[in-house]
């Protein structure tokens, strides 16, 4: 293991009473690097997401970011991560500015700070033409972009993104795609994605989590070459579905 | 602190941005002008004082303040904003506190607009300015103790209606606790639970300051009634944050 990664998991586990959601996730994630995170509905990719986030205490097992324990420095931890929670949720009532004030405002940033940071990310999210509309009148879209703005706000060297194209339609996709590949270079990014295209275009890696554990940790490259059609969804599909199944597709 | 007033700002902004300020403050300013002047005979007592006023003051109160509590958390809970709120760099003790400092912002805001029944009195007669000041100092605190309460029962679920129907329910025996009634009853039952009774009705301690009296013992009760409950809200949403 790697000293230095931006996020180091061990062990992370996540049980409710009988059910574990997610088994023993072990994983670590360079500078440069952006992780495609797989997996079929409920298969434990926003359970994972949430604890390493520190917003959920796993029942065992630690998640670090850049050596903070979400658990134990956990503001410290939060400094250093943009999250984008599952759904995008913002504050409805708010409009944009108001809410991505507040954010900045509560990352420590004062006067001018504030100023300089929410302009960046608008800039970055393309935002500038709803900026002082409420949250709840904009389009999903819309919505996806102001969370994703939150996120991006503080610059952060870790980024964490439930799900960050869902809802927006190609071109936007297209956009969130390119911006995530420039700031690829500079951060450790993990993303939870249904898009296996989406892997292709812009991850340097994927793991393909099932009933919750790992079952597939490599290049995108790599994974193709698992199955002799040469494509992710062949793949994906003879990882996650049981054989029986599998035949019957 | 910092981190406490941000997030006590925004969350007052959001009263006022819905209609929810303005439907607060109109029934409560409307229920406490019928309830003093027509059911508590402010006229007729021919008294230079508030005392049907800050009578009502409590109940309503107790009917009004969780319908503001009761959107607290649940309401974050609901929109999923809770999983924002807290992965930002925050404490939770510092959300717990920003929230409950809002929302009592909000109701001394709410009692700061009844001074109209300060001028009334104090253009028929000679009121005693000081013991009705004592009486709205008394009055925030019982917002503040029946808010702490709401807000704790409001991170136990992300419905509504249950927050609200929980809070009312515990603020009330915690009015009544300290009634004879009450203590009667407790006395020949269980005497321990009589003599705590006793101790925690919040509309007793209320009734010192109303008669203008302002003790020690009353405001570290109201100090300690409301930390306990913003502790517990801790607790609760520790524990229940992402049930």
């Amino acid at each position: 293991m790697d000293g230095d990664a931006l996020i180091q998991i061990d062990g992370l586990t996540k049980r409710f009473g009988s059910f574990t959601a997610v088994d023993h996730v072990s994983f670590d994630v360079d500078r440069g690097e952006v992780l495609g995170f797989l997996g079929p509905n409920g298969a434990g990719k926003s359970t994972t997401m949430r604890m390493l986030a520190g917003f959920m205490p796993p029942t065992s097992g630690t998640a670090r970011i850049c050596g903070h324990d979400v658990q134990t420095d956990s503001v410290a931890a939060r400094r250093m991560l943009g999250f984008l929670p599952e759904g995008a949720p913002t504050y409805p009532d708010m409009t944009v500015v108001a809410f991505l004030r507040f954010c900045a405002r509560i990352r420590g940033y004062a006067g001018y700070g504030i100023d300089d940071r929410v302009e960046c990310a608008v800039d970055l999210t393309r935002l500038e033409d709803v900026l002082l509309q409420p949250i709840e009148t904009l389009s999903k879209g819309f919505k996806r972009r102001v969370g994703l703005a939150q996120a991006l706000l503080h610059d952060p060297p870790v980024l964490v993104l439930d799900e960050p194209t869902d809802g927006l339609d190609p071109n936007q996709k297209h956009e969130v795609r390119a911006l995530i590949d420039q700031m690829a270079p500079h951060k450790a990014i993990v993303i939870s994605t249904h898009l296996l295209e989406e892997v292709e275009a812009i991850c340097t890696r994927a793991i393909i989590i099932a009933a919750g554990r790992v079952i597939a940790d490599e290049t995108p490259d790599e994974l193709r070459a698992r199955h002799p059609s040469g494509r992710l969804d062949e793949v994906f599909r003879a990882l996650t579905l049981p054989e029986e199944e599998r035949d019957a597709a | 602190m910092r981190n406490v007033l941000t997030i006590a700002r925004r969350e007052l902004g959001g009263y006022f941005a819905t209609p929810v300020a303005t439907v607060f403050i109109v029934i409560f300013l409307v229920l406490q002008g019928t309830l003093t002047f027509n059911v508590g005979g402010f006229f007729d007592r021919s008294q230079a004082d508030l005392l049907p006023f800050f009578n009502f003051l409590p109940w309503v109160f107790l009917l009004l303040v969780p319908a503001i509590t009761m959107r607290l958390w649940a309401e974050e809970r609901r929109l999923g904003t809770i999983e924002l709120l807290l992965t930002l760099p925050v404490t939770q003790w510092q959300a717990v506190l920003g929230k409950f400092l809002a929302a009592w912002a909000f109701c001394a805001i709410a009692l700061l607009l009844t001074f109209p029944f300060v001028i009334t009195v104090n253009l028929l007669g000679n009121p005693d300015n000081g013991v009705i000041a004592a009486g709205y100092l008394g009055g925030l605190l019982v917002a503040g103790a029946f808010l702490a309460v709401g807000a704790a029962l409001s991170a136990l679920t992300k419905n509504q209606v249950i927050a609200f129907v929980l809070a009312v329910a515990v603020c009330f025996v915690f009015a009544v606790a300290a009634y004879p009634i009450v203590t009667d009853y407790l006395s020949q039952s269980t005497p321990v639970l009589a003599s705590i009774a006793r101790r925690v009705g919040v509309i007793e301690r209320f009734g010192d300051f109303v008669r203008g009296v302002i003790t020690l013992p009353d405001m570290i009760y109201f100090a300690s009634f409301i930390a306990f409950w913003l502790f517990v809200n801790t607790l609760v949403l520790d524990a229940r944050k992402a049930a």
